[in-house]
């Protein structure tokens, strides 16, 4: 019994931290879907989101409307970001936009440290902190908030892909950017889109985690990593294969954290990642945009 | 032709060491050039992978840590010659190259860029783990000085030749590689595999074997570090370093093999520069970064040339 309680403890925690990043790894799908780009700098919105939310709720704003315009400002900067960095380097290499986006990355990252300071800062939860207790193992509030968001923005992206205009103008743009444009679509409008959408899920997922983790300007590089491994493990193709892939993964920590050591919790991501490449490069679920030889 | 013209270089290049090397000022600049000269070694390798076969990795800082601690942990705890941990650091990361890189290589594009980085993040977070053995993240002190048949390499000034030694061997070494059958064949990989592998080149084995060769360029590069600075942490091997690598044979220039020396120098004294502006290092340089990428993403070189030739062309319009 004492097992199942210890089972059950490590599966919530894994299923907290694994909705977390399967919402930053669609954060990279989307935009590797629309652009084939990879951004590193996905872990960064992440952090802005979590400090942002963090230092309008201490101004005073209630706890809705800090996260409400937390991601409207950091979608904001997702915009700005394609703008500045992403659209004048648009026929550069694979290697030259993955410096760019590290590069954006270390600026966010630099300008959060000078802006917040190494101090980490805490959040409330959004309801309490008096944990439910199920079968012997606890969960806390906070983590349904996660899953129960979590589960909510996917269905309502992959309702917004197929169901609206807009979203299929998206999905057009980058099944074939070329044909798009031919229909009237306009397919650079369509990328800066993208980065937009790509920070508001960023920043949506460092808002939530913040009353669990709180909020430190380095926070980022770990869970965009992280949130980077779920979306190759899914399959960078299909939203509801990057969540899978991201609460398999924190299912996977939270029991190599804690049956075989903690310090290797970091590590267990990236092995599954080499795994998957090496065996299945197309991801867990779905076909992959592109096939490796 | 060729052949007097490549000596006239080795013959200024020496000359250029020696000089550096006995006028140099203080140990600030014998330091900050060895490093240079460190970066350089696993630069020019990287760039022979990325430059001339075409293949990414984000892992490089790995092998540079496999050969670092490798000299370190087996000079200083086990009292093993240096050039015998040197040897076994070579044959380790060789090993690992060849067991990462088998899977890996057969990957493309940013499939092998996640692949490497994966690789590289597991090596740094075990470097950190292993603390009996490595010293965790606080690092490995008291590494000896390289020592040679009863010579010690103690002063930083001897470090300097070292490492400058050692640049001189890999840099003709790969002006070789380039010039060979090895290079043309590679050459034909990055152009287009499908074509090199119908004219009987066997791609596979050859980007292996590339692979593993600049795996080597960064061990060696990591011994160095280790007795040259006698500290390493696991900090300095993680994915930011990675990408630095990556950063500073993009900067160079892809495929230049002289452009490495220029990347590496420039991306090593950047930060030494930075320092006056304290925490706005960092935000200085991501802003680099990105600003050369977007308006020079073929190197600095190249890319200062191309804008040199685009005026000239402008004012012969007119």
């Amino acid at each position: 019994m004492e097992k199942l309680a210890e089972f059950l403890q490590y599966i919530f925690s894994g299923l907290t931290n694994g909705a977390i990043y399967g919402l930053i790894g669609l954060g990279f799908s989307i935009i590797f879907h629309a652009t084939a780009i990879i951004n590193f700098a996905q872990g960064e919105f992440v952090m802005l989101g979590a400090l942002v939310v963090i230092g309008f709720y201490a101004w005073g704003l209630s706890l809705p409307v800090a996260l409400g315009l937390a991601v409207i400002l950091v979608t904001v900067l997702g915009l700005v970001f394609e703008r500045l960095a992403i659209r004048p380097a648009r026929d550069a290499t694979p290697i030259s936009l993955i410096i760019i986006t590290v590069g954006g990355g270390v600026l966010l990252k630099g300008l959060a440290m000078v802006f917040w300071g190494k101090d980490a800062y805490t959040l409330p939860p959004f309801s309490g902190q008096a944990p439910f207790v199920v079968a012997g193992a606890t969960i806390l509030p906070q983590s349904l908030w996660i899953m129960g968001l979590t589960l909510l923005l996917v269905v309502g992206l992959e309702g917004f892909l197929r169901g609206t205009i807009l979203g299929k103008a998206l999905r057009a743009a980058s099944y074939n950017p070329v044909a798009a444009r031919l229909v009237g679509i306009r397919v650079s409008q369509m990328v800066q889109f993208s980065f937009g959408l790509s920070a508001a899920f960023g920043a949506a997922a460092g808002a939530l985690i913040a009353p669990i983790t709180m909020g430190v300007y380095d926070m980022g590089t770990m869970l965009g990593l992280k949130g980077f491994c779920a979306a190759v493990i899914g399959g960078l193709g299909s939203s509801s294969g990057v969540v899978l892939g991201g609460v398999l993964l924190g299912i996977a920590e939270a029991l190599a954290s804690g049956l075989i050591s903690s310090g290797y919790r970091d590590a267990v991501a990236f092995l599954i990642l080499l795994l998957v490449l090496f065996f299945r490069p197309q991801g867990l679920i779905g076909r992959g945009p592109e096939r490796t030889s | 032709m060729k052949r007097a013209h490549r000596w006239l270089q080795a013959l200024l290049f020496s000359l250029l060491v020696v000089l550096a090397g006995s006028l140099l000022p203080g140990t600030y600049y014998v330091t900050l050039l060895n490093l240079i000269g460190i970066h350089i070694i696993i630069v020019l390798g990287l760039n022979l992978l990325m430059g001339y076969a075409g293949q990414i990795s984000l892992g490089h800082a790995a092998f540079f840590g496999l050969g670092a601690y490798a000299s370190g942990i087996l000079t200083a705890t086990y009292k093993v010659e240096p050039v015998l941990a040197l040897a076994a650091g070579l044959l380790l990361s060789a090993g690992v190259a060849i067991l990462v890189g088998i899977p890996a290589l057969k990957l493309k594009g940013y499939y092998l860029a996640m692949a490497t980085l994966g690789f590289g993040i597991i090596v740094a977070i075990a470097l950190q783990q292993l603390d009996w053995l490595t010293g965790g993240p606080s690092g490995f002190m008291g590494i000896p000085p390289f020592s040679l048949f009863g010579w010690q390499f103690q002063s930083p000034t001897a470090g300097f030749f070292l490492v400058w030694a050692m640049v001189g061997f890999l840099l003709f070494l790969s002006l070789n590689i380039v010039d060979s059958r090895l290079g043309r064949a590679l050459r034909a990989i990055h152009d287009s595999e499908t074509a090199a592998l119908a004219m009987g080149v066997d791609a596979q084995r050859l980007k292996l074997l590339i692979f593993v060769v600049s795996a080597l360029y960064a061990s060696l590069a990591g011994s160095l570090l280790a007795h040259t600075t006698n500290f390493i942490a696991p900090s300095s091997f993680g994915f930011m370093f990675s990408i630095k690598l990556v950063t500073m044979v993009v900067v160079g220039g892809m495929a230049s093999i002289w452009g490495s020396f220029l990347g590496a120098a420039v991306l090593t004294v950047l930060p030494e520069l930075l320092a006056v502006f304290h925490d706005l290092e960092v935000v200085i340089f991501g802003l680099i970064l990105m600003v050369v990428m977007i308006f020079l993403p073929r190197g600095l070189v190249r890319g200062l040339l191309d804008l040199w030739e685009y005026r000239q062309r402008k004012k012969q319009g007119r």
